[in-house]
Protein backbone atom coordinates (compact mmCIF):
# COMPACT_ATOMS: atom_id res chain seq x y z
CA UNK A 1 0.00 0.00 0.00
CA UNK A 2 1.26 3.47 -0.90
CA UNK A 3 2.38 5.50 2.11
CA UNK A 4 1.58 9.12 2.82
CA UNK A 5 5.30 9.96 2.42
CA UNK A 6 5.38 8.46 -1.08
CA UNK A 7 2.20 10.22 -2.13
CA UNK A 8 3.62 13.51 -0.87
CA UNK A 9 6.91 12.94 -2.70
CA UNK A 10 5.16 12.42 -6.04
CA UNK A 11 2.95 15.46 -5.61
CA UNK A 12 5.84 17.62 -4.46
CA UNK A 13 7.68 16.69 -7.65
CA UNK A 14 4.68 17.82 -9.68
CA UNK A 15 3.87 20.94 -7.65
CA UNK A 16 7.31 22.31 -6.86
CA UNK A 17 9.79 20.72 -9.25
CA UNK A 18 8.03 20.98 -12.61
CA UNK A 19 7.65 17.21 -13.05
CA UNK A 20 5.63 16.67 -16.18
CA UNK A 21 5.33 14.54 -19.26
CA UNK A 22 6.80 16.73 -21.97
CA UNK A 23 5.08 15.26 -24.98
CA UNK A 24 2.83 12.54 -26.28
CA UNK A 25 3.68 12.24 -29.94
CA UNK A 26 1.59 10.18 -32.33
CA UNK A 27 3.60 8.83 -35.25
CA UNK A 28 1.55 8.36 -38.42
CA UNK A 29 2.66 6.67 -41.63
CA UNK A 30 1.65 8.56 -44.77
CA UNK A 31 2.96 5.95 -47.21
CA UNK A 32 -0.57 4.89 -48.22
CA UNK A 33 -1.51 8.50 -49.05
CA UNK A 34 0.68 8.43 -52.19
CA UNK A 35 -0.81 9.94 -55.35
CA UNK A 36 0.61 11.70 -58.38
CA UNK A 37 -1.87 14.58 -58.06
CA UNK A 38 -0.78 16.91 -55.25
CA UNK A 39 -4.34 17.92 -54.33
CA UNK A 40 -5.38 14.29 -53.95
CA UNK A 41 -2.23 13.55 -51.97
CA UNK A 42 -2.96 16.51 -49.68
CA UNK A 43 -6.55 15.37 -49.19
CA UNK A 44 -5.49 11.80 -48.40
CA UNK A 45 -2.95 13.08 -45.91
CA UNK A 46 -5.34 15.50 -44.21
CA UNK A 47 -8.05 12.85 -43.89
CA UNK A 48 -5.69 10.25 -42.43
CA UNK A 49 -4.08 12.57 -39.89
CA UNK A 50 -7.35 14.08 -38.69
CA UNK A 51 -8.96 10.63 -38.43
CA UNK A 52 -6.16 8.96 -36.45
CA UNK A 53 -5.36 11.94 -34.22
CA UNK A 54 -8.95 13.03 -33.64
CA UNK A 55 -8.89 12.01 -29.95
CA UNK A 56 -5.20 12.53 -29.22
CA UNK A 57 -5.51 15.86 -27.42
CA UNK A 58 -8.64 14.86 -25.49
CA UNK A 59 -7.05 11.60 -24.34
CA UNK A 60 -3.98 13.51 -23.17
CA UNK A 61 -6.16 15.93 -21.22
CA UNK A 62 -8.18 13.08 -19.65
CA UNK A 63 -4.96 11.43 -18.48
CA UNK A 64 -3.72 14.72 -17.05
CA UNK A 65 -6.83 14.87 -14.88
CA UNK A 66 -6.82 11.19 -13.95
CA UNK A 67 -3.18 11.07 -12.84
CA UNK A 68 -2.90 14.70 -11.76
CA UNK A 69 0.24 15.25 -13.83
CA UNK A 70 0.66 17.90 -16.54
CA UNK A 71 1.16 16.60 -20.07
CA UNK A 72 2.57 19.67 -21.75
CA UNK A 73 2.45 18.87 -25.46
CA UNK A 74 0.45 16.64 -27.75
CA UNK A 75 2.09 16.34 -31.13
CA UNK A 76 2.20 14.41 -34.38
CA UNK A 77 5.06 13.09 -36.46
CA UNK A 78 4.61 11.79 -40.00
CA UNK A 79 6.58 9.88 -42.62
CA UNK A 80 9.31 12.12 -44.09
CA UNK A 81 7.40 14.05 -46.73
CA UNK A 82 10.21 13.63 -49.31
CA UNK A 83 9.40 9.88 -49.18
CA UNK A 84 5.62 10.06 -48.81
CA UNK A 85 5.34 12.62 -51.63
CA UNK A 86 7.86 10.83 -53.86
CA UNK A 87 5.24 10.16 -56.54
CA UNK A 88 3.69 13.63 -56.48
CA UNK A 89 3.93 15.46 -59.76
CA UNK A 90 4.71 18.96 -58.53
CA UNK A 91 7.79 21.16 -58.28
CA UNK A 92 6.85 22.78 -54.96
CA UNK A 93 5.86 21.05 -51.72
CA UNK A 94 4.69 24.21 -49.95
CA UNK A 95 1.01 23.23 -50.23
CA UNK A 96 1.88 19.94 -48.48
CA UNK A 97 3.28 21.91 -45.53
CA UNK A 98 0.16 24.08 -45.51
CA UNK A 99 -2.01 20.95 -45.43
CA UNK A 100 -0.03 19.53 -42.50
CA UNK A 101 -0.48 22.86 -40.73
CA UNK A 102 -4.25 22.76 -41.25
CA UNK A 103 -4.45 19.15 -40.04
CA UNK A 104 -2.45 20.06 -36.91
CA UNK A 105 -4.76 22.97 -36.18
CA UNK A 106 -7.86 20.83 -36.75
CA UNK A 107 -6.83 18.21 -34.15
CA UNK A 108 -5.34 20.80 -31.76
CA UNK A 109 -1.68 19.73 -31.65
CA UNK A 110 0.92 22.49 -31.35
CA UNK A 111 3.51 20.95 -33.67
CA UNK A 112 3.58 18.44 -36.50
CA UNK A 113 6.99 17.08 -37.54
CA UNK A 114 8.07 15.33 -40.70
CA UNK A 115 8.50 17.95 -43.42
CA UNK A 116 11.74 16.08 -43.80
CA UNK A 117 14.25 14.53 -46.16
CA UNK A 118 16.92 11.87 -45.56
CA UNK A 119 19.82 12.73 -47.83
CA UNK A 120 22.83 11.34 -45.96
CA UNK A 121 24.10 9.62 -49.10
CA UNK A 122 22.42 11.52 -51.91
CA UNK A 123 19.32 13.34 -53.15
CA UNK A 124 16.28 11.95 -54.91
CA UNK A 125 14.25 14.33 -57.07
CA UNK A 126 11.70 14.49 -54.28
CA UNK A 127 14.39 15.31 -51.68
CA UNK A 128 15.51 18.28 -53.80
CA UNK A 129 11.93 19.54 -54.15
CA UNK A 130 11.33 19.26 -50.43
CA UNK A 131 14.53 21.03 -49.38
CA UNK A 132 13.93 23.82 -51.90
CA UNK A 133 10.43 24.28 -50.41
CA UNK A 134 11.61 24.54 -46.77
CA UNK A 135 12.08 28.33 -46.46
CA UNK A 136 8.65 29.20 -47.87
CA UNK A 137 6.98 26.28 -46.07
CA UNK A 138 8.31 27.41 -42.68
CA UNK A 139 7.48 31.05 -43.36
CA UNK A 140 3.87 30.37 -44.32
CA UNK A 141 3.00 27.77 -41.68
CA UNK A 142 2.82 27.98 -37.92
CA UNK A 143 3.02 24.40 -36.61
CA UNK A 144 5.05 22.49 -39.21
CA UNK A 145 8.55 21.32 -38.26
CA UNK A 146 11.20 20.35 -40.74
CA UNK A 147 14.38 18.29 -40.57
CA UNK A 148 17.04 17.11 -42.98
CA UNK A 149 19.44 14.24 -42.28
CA UNK A 150 22.73 15.01 -44.01
CA UNK A 151 25.03 12.34 -42.59
CA UNK A 152 25.30 9.00 -40.84
CA UNK A 153 27.95 6.78 -39.26
CA UNK A 154 27.08 4.15 -41.82
CA UNK A 155 27.43 6.23 -44.97
CA UNK A 156 29.41 9.40 -44.23
CA UNK A 157 28.36 13.01 -44.78
CA UNK A 158 26.69 14.47 -47.86
CA UNK A 159 28.67 17.71 -48.14
CA UNK A 160 26.53 18.98 -51.03
CA UNK A 161 23.59 18.84 -48.64
CA UNK A 162 25.65 20.53 -45.89
CA UNK A 163 26.45 23.37 -48.26
CA UNK A 164 22.86 23.70 -49.42
CA UNK A 165 21.48 23.70 -45.86
CA UNK A 166 23.65 26.74 -45.04
CA UNK A 167 21.76 28.57 -47.75
CA UNK A 168 18.34 27.12 -46.79
CA UNK A 169 18.79 28.22 -43.16
CA UNK A 170 19.71 31.69 -44.33
CA UNK A 171 16.71 31.94 -46.69
CA UNK A 172 14.38 30.74 -43.90
CA UNK A 173 15.83 33.43 -41.63
CA UNK A 174 15.27 36.09 -44.30
CA UNK A 175 11.67 35.07 -44.93
CA UNK A 176 10.85 35.21 -41.21
CA UNK A 177 12.99 38.28 -40.47
CA UNK A 178 9.95 40.09 -39.02
CA UNK A 179 9.71 37.40 -36.28
CA UNK A 180 13.41 37.38 -35.30
CA UNK A 181 13.96 34.67 -37.94
CA UNK A 182 11.83 32.24 -35.90
CA UNK A 183 11.29 30.04 -38.97
CA UNK A 184 14.74 28.57 -38.26
CA UNK A 185 13.56 27.40 -34.81
CA UNK A 186 11.46 24.81 -36.67
CA UNK A 187 14.33 23.46 -38.80
CA UNK A 188 16.88 20.86 -37.67
CA UNK A 189 19.85 19.49 -39.61
CA UNK A 190 20.77 15.99 -38.37
CA UNK A 191 23.51 13.44 -38.53
CA UNK A 192 22.24 9.97 -37.52
CA UNK A 193 18.63 11.09 -37.10
CA UNK A 194 16.34 8.60 -35.34
CA UNK A 195 13.02 7.25 -36.61
CA UNK A 196 11.06 7.37 -33.34
CA UNK A 197 11.98 10.73 -31.82
CA UNK A 198 8.95 12.32 -30.10
CA UNK A 199 10.63 15.72 -29.59
CA UNK A 200 10.33 18.66 -31.96
CA UNK A 201 11.53 20.11 -34.17
CA UNK A 202 13.30 16.93 -35.32
CA UNK A 203 10.48 14.38 -35.04
CA UNK A 204 9.45 12.25 -38.00
CA UNK A 205 7.87 8.82 -38.34
CA UNK A 206 10.49 6.56 -39.90
CA UNK A 207 9.77 4.08 -42.67
CA UNK A 208 10.68 1.17 -40.38
CA UNK A 209 7.88 2.16 -38.01
CA UNK A 210 4.35 0.74 -37.74
CA UNK A 211 1.25 2.32 -39.28
CA UNK A 212 0.59 4.44 -36.20
CA UNK A 213 2.39 4.52 -32.87
CA UNK A 214 2.49 6.44 -29.58
CA UNK A 215 5.87 7.76 -28.37
CA UNK A 216 6.33 9.69 -25.14
CA UNK A 217 9.02 12.14 -24.10
CA UNK A 218 9.60 12.65 -20.37
CA UNK A 219 11.06 15.68 -18.66
CA UNK A 220 12.37 16.47 -15.25
CA UNK A 221 15.44 18.74 -14.97
CA UNK A 222 13.74 20.35 -11.96
CA UNK A 223 13.33 17.03 -10.15
CA UNK A 224 16.96 16.03 -10.77
CA UNK A 225 18.16 19.42 -9.58
CA UNK A 226 16.19 19.21 -6.31
CA UNK A 227 17.39 15.66 -5.65
CA UNK A 228 20.99 16.75 -6.17
CA UNK A 229 20.53 19.70 -3.82
CA UNK A 230 19.73 17.16 -1.12
CA UNK A 231 22.91 15.26 -2.01
CA UNK A 232 25.06 18.38 -1.89
CA UNK A 233 28.75 17.90 -1.00
CA UNK A 234 28.53 14.14 -1.56
CA UNK A 235 31.07 12.23 -3.67
CA UNK A 236 30.53 11.15 -7.29
CA UNK A 237 29.16 7.75 -6.35
CA UNK A 238 26.30 9.31 -4.38
CA UNK A 239 25.82 11.96 -7.07
CA UNK A 240 25.38 9.29 -9.76
CA UNK A 241 23.11 7.12 -7.61
CA UNK A 242 20.88 10.13 -6.89
CA UNK A 243 20.49 10.94 -10.59
CA UNK A 244 19.73 7.30 -11.39
CA UNK A 245 17.06 6.96 -8.72
CA UNK A 246 15.39 10.20 -9.79
CA UNK A 247 15.51 9.31 -13.49
CA UNK A 248 13.88 5.99 -12.69
CA UNK A 249 10.91 7.67 -11.01
CA UNK A 250 10.51 10.29 -13.73
CA UNK A 251 10.63 7.66 -16.47
CA UNK A 252 8.07 5.45 -14.74
CA UNK A 253 5.56 8.27 -15.07
CA UNK A 254 6.31 8.52 -18.79
CA UNK A 255 5.90 4.77 -19.19
CA UNK A 256 2.54 4.86 -17.40
CA UNK A 257 1.24 7.71 -19.54
CA UNK A 258 2.51 6.03 -22.73
CA UNK A 259 0.80 2.74 -21.90
CA UNK A 260 -2.49 4.38 -20.91
CA UNK A 261 -2.56 6.59 -24.02
CA UNK A 262 -1.84 3.55 -26.16
CA UNK A 263 -4.61 1.54 -24.48
CA UNK A 264 -7.22 4.27 -24.73
CA UNK A 265 -6.52 5.11 -28.37
CA UNK A 266 -6.01 1.49 -29.42
CA UNK A 267 -2.65 2.41 -30.96
CA UNK A 268 0.57 0.52 -30.15
CA UNK A 269 3.07 2.00 -27.69
CA UNK A 270 6.40 2.71 -29.37
CA UNK A 271 9.03 4.09 -27.02
CA UNK A 272 9.71 6.36 -24.08
CA UNK A 273 12.41 8.93 -24.84
CA UNK A 274 14.61 9.47 -21.78
CA UNK A 275 15.57 13.06 -22.42
CA UNK A 276 15.91 15.75 -19.79
CA UNK A 277 14.16 18.55 -21.64
CA UNK A 278 14.43 21.98 -20.02
CA UNK A 279 11.91 24.81 -20.34
CA UNK A 280 12.35 28.56 -19.87
CA UNK A 281 10.77 28.15 -16.37
CA UNK A 282 12.98 28.91 -13.38
CA UNK A 283 13.92 25.59 -11.75
CA UNK A 284 13.55 23.56 -14.95
CA UNK A 285 17.02 24.09 -16.31
CA UNK A 286 20.00 21.89 -17.19
CA UNK A 287 22.35 24.79 -16.44
CA UNK A 288 21.01 24.93 -12.86
CA UNK A 289 21.87 21.23 -12.47
CA UNK A 290 25.48 22.03 -13.40
CA UNK A 291 25.50 24.71 -10.71
CA UNK A 292 24.23 22.30 -8.08
CA UNK A 293 26.91 19.85 -9.22
CA UNK A 294 29.50 22.48 -8.32
CA UNK A 295 30.11 24.65 -11.39
CA UNK A 296 29.83 28.41 -11.08
CA UNK A 297 28.14 28.66 -14.50
CA UNK A 298 27.35 26.35 -17.40
CA UNK A 299 30.41 26.50 -19.65
CA UNK A 300 33.00 26.57 -16.84
CA UNK A 301 35.78 23.95 -17.07
CA UNK A 302 34.20 20.68 -15.93
CA UNK A 303 30.93 21.28 -17.78
CA UNK A 304 31.50 18.52 -20.33
CA UNK A 305 32.31 16.02 -17.58
CA UNK A 306 29.25 17.11 -15.58
CA UNK A 307 27.04 16.67 -18.63
CA UNK A 308 28.52 13.24 -19.35
CA UNK A 309 27.69 12.14 -15.79
CA UNK A 310 24.19 13.54 -16.02
CA UNK A 311 23.45 11.98 -19.40
CA UNK A 312 24.81 8.55 -18.55
CA UNK A 313 23.00 8.25 -15.25
CA UNK A 314 19.68 9.46 -16.64
CA UNK A 315 19.92 6.55 -19.09
CA UNK A 316 21.01 4.04 -16.45
CA UNK A 317 18.09 4.97 -14.22
CA UNK A 318 15.59 5.29 -17.02
CA UNK A 319 16.27 2.11 -18.95
CA UNK A 320 14.92 -0.13 -16.22
CA UNK A 321 11.81 2.01 -15.81
CA UNK A 322 10.50 1.50 -19.33
CA UNK A 323 9.94 -1.57 -21.45
CA UNK A 324 10.97 0.23 -24.65
CA UNK A 325 13.44 3.09 -24.61
CA UNK A 326 14.23 4.95 -27.81
CA UNK A 327 14.18 8.29 -29.55
CA UNK A 328 17.06 10.59 -28.75
CA UNK A 329 17.36 9.72 -25.05
CA UNK A 330 19.86 12.17 -23.64
CA UNK A 331 19.97 15.57 -21.98
CA UNK A 332 19.00 18.45 -24.24
CA UNK A 333 21.04 21.62 -24.04
CA UNK A 334 19.04 24.15 -26.02
CA UNK A 335 20.19 27.67 -25.29
CA UNK A 336 16.95 29.58 -25.80
CA UNK A 337 14.75 27.11 -23.89
CA UNK A 338 16.88 27.16 -20.72
CA UNK A 339 17.18 30.37 -18.71
CA UNK A 340 20.37 29.16 -17.00
CA UNK A 341 22.03 28.63 -20.37
CA UNK A 342 20.94 32.10 -21.49
CA UNK A 343 22.49 33.64 -18.36
CA UNK A 344 25.71 31.70 -18.91
CA UNK A 345 25.94 33.05 -22.47
CA UNK A 346 25.23 36.60 -21.29
CA UNK A 347 27.96 36.38 -18.64
CA UNK A 348 30.45 35.10 -21.22
CA UNK A 349 30.77 31.71 -19.52
CA UNK A 350 29.33 29.67 -22.38
CA UNK A 351 30.58 29.88 -25.95
CA UNK A 352 29.62 28.15 -29.19
CA UNK A 353 32.85 26.14 -29.06
CA UNK A 354 32.10 24.89 -25.54
CA UNK A 355 28.59 23.94 -26.60
CA UNK A 356 30.11 21.98 -29.46
CA UNK A 357 32.34 20.08 -27.04
CA UNK A 358 29.31 19.35 -24.84
CA UNK A 359 27.46 17.80 -27.77
CA UNK A 360 30.09 15.01 -27.85
CA UNK A 361 28.63 13.57 -24.64
CA UNK A 362 24.92 14.23 -24.87
CA UNK A 363 22.09 14.57 -27.29
CA UNK A 364 21.59 16.44 -29.36
CA UNK A 365 23.66 19.26 -30.71
CA UNK A 366 23.80 23.01 -31.18
CA UNK A 367 20.18 23.53 -30.33
CA UNK A 368 18.33 26.85 -30.55
CA UNK A 369 21.48 28.92 -30.82
CA UNK A 370 21.00 32.45 -32.12
CA UNK A 371 23.85 33.82 -34.24
CA UNK A 372 24.31 37.17 -36.03
CA UNK A 373 22.05 37.59 -39.07
CA UNK A 374 25.00 38.49 -41.28
CA UNK A 375 26.81 35.18 -40.68
CA UNK A 376 28.04 33.79 -44.01
CA UNK A 377 26.20 30.79 -45.44
CA UNK A 378 29.47 28.86 -45.74
CA UNK A 379 30.13 29.47 -42.02
CA UNK A 380 26.73 27.99 -41.14
CA UNK A 381 27.62 25.01 -43.35
CA UNK A 382 30.99 24.69 -41.61
CA UNK A 383 29.28 24.56 -38.21
CA UNK A 384 26.89 21.89 -39.55
CA UNK A 385 29.84 19.88 -40.92
CA UNK A 386 31.61 19.98 -37.54
CA UNK A 387 28.55 18.75 -35.67
CA UNK A 388 27.89 16.06 -38.27
CA UNK A 389 31.50 14.85 -37.98
CA UNK A 390 31.08 14.48 -34.19
CA UNK A 391 27.93 12.41 -34.77
CA UNK A 392 29.41 10.34 -37.57
CA UNK A 393 32.61 9.39 -35.76
CA UNK A 394 30.99 8.79 -32.37
CA UNK A 395 27.98 6.83 -33.62
CA UNK A 396 25.51 9.24 -32.06
CA UNK A 397 22.84 11.66 -33.14
CA UNK A 398 23.95 15.24 -33.51
CA UNK A 399 21.92 18.15 -34.77
CA UNK A 400 22.13 21.81 -35.60
CA UNK A 401 19.29 24.25 -35.03
CA UNK A 402 20.88 27.63 -35.63
CA UNK A 403 18.95 30.87 -35.93
CA UNK A 404 20.78 33.60 -37.86
CA UNK A 405 18.74 36.51 -36.54
CA UNK A 406 18.40 38.97 -39.41
CA UNK A 407 19.23 42.53 -38.34
CA UNK A 408 20.64 41.56 -34.94
CA UNK A 409 24.19 41.51 -33.69
CA UNK A 410 26.10 39.78 -30.89
CA UNK A 411 24.59 40.51 -27.47
CA UNK A 412 21.14 41.48 -28.74
CA UNK A 413 18.16 39.30 -27.77
CA UNK A 414 16.02 37.32 -30.19
CA UNK A 415 12.46 36.55 -29.02
CA UNK A 416 10.82 33.39 -30.34
CA UNK A 417 7.88 33.24 -27.94
CA UNK A 418 6.27 30.46 -25.88
CA UNK A 419 8.16 27.24 -25.27
CA UNK A 420 10.88 28.31 -27.73
CA UNK A 421 11.88 31.14 -25.39
CA UNK A 422 14.43 33.84 -26.17
CA UNK A 423 18.15 33.78 -26.85
CA UNK A 424 21.08 36.16 -26.84
CA UNK A 425 22.87 36.33 -30.19
CA UNK A 426 26.20 34.47 -29.78
CA UNK A 427 29.48 35.32 -31.52
CA UNK A 428 30.66 33.03 -34.31
CA UNK A 429 34.28 32.42 -35.32
CA UNK A 430 34.75 34.78 -38.26
CA UNK A 431 37.55 32.95 -40.11
CA UNK A 432 36.41 31.58 -43.46
CA UNK A 433 35.74 27.95 -44.43
CA UNK A 434 34.40 28.89 -47.86
CA UNK A 435 36.93 26.89 -49.95
CA UNK A 436 36.43 23.82 -47.78
CA UNK A 437 32.64 23.93 -48.16
CA UNK A 438 32.87 24.68 -51.91
CA UNK A 439 34.64 21.38 -52.62
CA UNK A 440 31.32 19.49 -52.98
CA UNK A 441 30.74 15.74 -52.96
CA UNK A 442 30.58 13.59 -49.87
CA UNK A 443 32.77 12.53 -47.00
CA UNK A 444 33.24 8.73 -47.14
CA UNK A 445 31.94 6.48 -44.38
CA UNK A 446 34.28 6.26 -41.38
CA UNK A 447 36.37 3.11 -40.93
CA UNK A 448 34.42 1.86 -37.92
CA UNK A 449 31.22 1.67 -39.97
CA UNK A 450 32.53 -1.50 -41.61
CA UNK A 451 31.33 -3.98 -39.04
CA UNK A 452 30.12 -6.82 -41.24
CA UNK B 1 -10.84 1.87 -9.77
CA UNK B 2 -8.67 2.89 -6.81
CA UNK B 3 -7.73 6.48 -6.29
CA UNK B 4 -5.60 8.40 -3.82
CA UNK B 5 -6.83 11.63 -2.31
CA UNK B 6 -4.29 13.99 -0.82
CA UNK B 7 -5.25 17.04 1.20
CA UNK B 8 -2.75 19.73 2.04
CA UNK B 9 -3.35 23.02 3.82
CA UNK B 10 -3.72 24.96 7.05
CA UNK B 11 -5.47 22.83 9.69
CA UNK B 12 -9.06 23.78 10.58
CA UNK B 13 -12.33 22.24 11.71
CA UNK B 14 -14.24 20.07 9.24
CA UNK B 15 -11.70 19.14 6.56
CA UNK B 16 -12.14 15.38 6.93
CA UNK B 17 -15.89 15.78 7.43
CA UNK B 18 -16.20 17.81 4.25
CA UNK B 19 -14.27 15.31 2.14
CA UNK B 20 -16.00 12.26 3.64
CA UNK B 21 -19.48 13.73 3.21
CA UNK B 22 -18.78 14.39 -0.45
CA UNK B 23 -17.38 10.88 -0.99
CA UNK B 24 -20.36 9.24 0.72
CA UNK B 25 -22.69 11.24 -1.52
CA UNK B 26 -20.88 9.92 -4.60
CA UNK B 27 -20.83 6.31 -3.33
CA UNK B 28 -17.02 6.27 -3.08
CA UNK B 29 -15.70 3.84 -0.48
CA UNK B 30 -12.82 4.87 1.80
CA UNK B 31 -10.30 2.03 2.22
CA UNK B 32 -7.63 3.75 4.30
CA UNK B 33 -6.91 7.12 5.88
CA UNK B 34 -3.67 8.46 7.27
CA UNK B 35 -2.86 11.97 8.35
CA UNK B 36 -0.19 14.09 9.95
CA UNK B 37 -0.10 17.66 11.19
CA UNK B 38 3.26 19.40 10.96
CA UNK B 39 3.47 22.99 12.25
CA UNK B 40 -0.27 23.57 11.83
CA UNK B 41 -0.18 22.13 8.32
CA UNK B 42 -2.70 19.44 7.68
CA UNK B 43 -1.57 16.53 5.53
CA UNK B 44 -3.97 13.73 4.75
CA UNK B 45 -4.01 10.79 2.39
CA UNK B 46 -7.00 8.58 1.67
CA UNK B 47 -7.10 5.46 -0.45
CA UNK B 48 -10.54 5.18 -2.01
CA UNK B 49 -12.41 2.80 -4.26
CA UNK B 50 -14.32 4.71 -6.94
CA UNK B 51 -15.51 1.67 -8.90
CA UNK B 52 -19.16 2.30 -8.06
CA UNK B 53 -18.99 6.08 -7.98
CA UNK B 54 -21.90 8.20 -9.09
CA UNK B 55 -19.84 9.94 -11.76
CA UNK B 56 -16.72 9.49 -13.91
CA UNK B 57 -13.29 9.69 -12.24
CA UNK B 58 -12.46 12.99 -13.97
CA UNK B 59 -15.69 14.46 -12.58
CA UNK B 60 -14.75 13.46 -9.03
CA UNK B 61 -11.32 15.07 -9.55
CA UNK B 62 -12.92 18.38 -10.50
CA UNK B 63 -15.51 18.30 -7.69
CA UNK B 64 -12.85 17.63 -5.05
CA UNK B 65 -10.67 20.40 -6.39
CA UNK B 66 -13.64 22.73 -6.16
CA UNK B 67 -14.41 21.54 -2.62
CA UNK B 68 -10.78 22.27 -1.69
CA UNK B 69 -11.10 25.82 -2.94
CA UNK B 70 -14.25 26.27 -0.81
CA UNK B 71 -12.61 24.91 2.37
CA UNK B 72 -9.31 26.67 1.67
CA UNK B 73 -7.05 23.60 1.28
CA UNK B 74 -5.64 21.76 -1.73
CA UNK B 75 -7.46 18.51 -2.51
CA UNK B 76 -6.21 16.19 -5.21
CA UNK B 77 -7.66 12.91 -6.39
CA UNK B 78 -5.33 10.86 -8.57
CA UNK B 79 -5.46 7.36 -9.98
CA UNK B 80 -3.47 5.01 -7.74
CA UNK B 81 -1.25 3.91 -10.67
CA UNK B 82 0.78 7.13 -10.74
CA UNK B 83 2.03 6.38 -7.23
CA UNK B 84 2.43 2.63 -7.57
CA UNK B 85 4.38 2.83 -10.85
CA UNK B 86 6.70 5.46 -9.40
CA UNK B 87 7.36 3.83 -6.04
CA UNK B 88 6.97 0.07 -6.65
CA UNK B 89 8.95 -2.13 -9.01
Amino acid sequence: MISIVEAQETNKMIREMNLDVRTITMGISLLDCAHSNIDTFNRNMYDKITRLAENLVKTGEDLERQFGIPIINKRISVTPIAIAAGGVNSESYVSIAETLDRAAREVGVNFIGGFSALVHKGFTTSDRRLIASIPEALATTERVCSSVNIGSSRSGINMDAVKWMGSIINQTAELTADRDSAGCSKLVVFCNSVEDNPFMAGAFHGVGEAECVINVGVSGPGVVKRALEEAKDSDFETLCETIKRTAFKVTRVGQLVAQETSKRLGIPFGIVDLSLAPTPEIGDSIAEIFQVMGLEEAGAPGTTAALAILNDNVKKGGVMASSYVGGLSGAFIPVSEDHGMIEAVQKGALTLEKLEAMTCVCSVGLDMVAIPGDTKESTISGIIADEAAIGMVNNKTTAVRLIPVIGKQVGEIAEFGGLLGYAPVMPVNGFSCQSFIDRGGRIPAPIHSFKN
Amino acid sequence: MKGIITVLGKDKVGIIAGVCTYLAGQNVNILDISQTIVQDYFNMMMIVDASNAGKAFEGLVEDLQQLGTEIGVEIKLQHEDIFSTMHRI
